[in-house]
């Protein structure tokens, strides 16, 4: 990855509190993974931005080998990795994720 | 494209004590849900136990022979309470 790559990648999950990297866009979901996690977001009624990975074979590689996580969608949330789909699906049911993005978004 | 016994398997090389089990979700081999249960899960997150099981799935996942992995993780004392509930 290069530097700019990964400049981008940390500028991105910084300066957004929820951030998704995903396949498509937040009103197209191009994989049914990418749309639970844009779906679960939703339910929850937060502010995220999202990048689509589809258009950037940089970045689609590049926050791969930025979290040593080998598959899209990913969620970051205060700038940390959280994990992807199942994860998203498992904190939420478990009612973990509406406390993280409570405090996410009251820091 | 990869066989459900051979996704067990390259699991089990990385976690030896693991319980799995793989249901293809398509028929066609790509489309994988896994569900392991393994000790070495206790007491780290859920994303490295994920980690876990994408590093001993790599080969299979960089070749996209694996196109999408929808994975359950447990320790034994996790599973154990799943199963009585």
């Amino acid at each position: 990855m290069t530097p700019e790559t990964q400049a981008k990648i940390a500028d991105l999950i910084h300066k957004n509190k929820i951030f998704v990297f995903m396949k498509g866009n937040k009103l197209m979901p191009q994989c049914g993974f990418s749309n639970n996690v844009v779906q679960i977001l939703n339910t929850l009624g937060v502010p995220f931005e999202t990048y689509d990975i589809l258009s950037d074979p940089e970045i689609r590689q590049g926050i791969k080998d930025y979290s040593h996580w080998p598959t899209i969608p990913q969620v970051y949330i205060n700038g940390q990795f959280v994990g992807g789909s199942d994860i998203l699906i498992e904190l939420y049911q478990k009612g973990e994720l509406q406390q993280m993005v409570e405090v996410a978004l009251a820091s | 494209m990869i066989s459900p016994q051979q996704v067990e398997t390259m699991i089990k090389v990385g976690l030896p004590d693991a319980l799995v089990q793989v249901q293809d979700l398509t028929g066609g081999g790509d489309h994988y849900q896994v569900t392991v249960v393994s000790s070495q899960f206790t007491g780290i997150g859920l994303v490295q136990q994920h980690q876990l099981i994408y590093g001993a799935l790599q080969q299979a996942m960089s070749s996209e022979a694996i196109h999408a992995l929808a994975l359950k993780t447990y320790t034994p004392e996790t599973w154990q309470a799943t199963a009585a509930s």
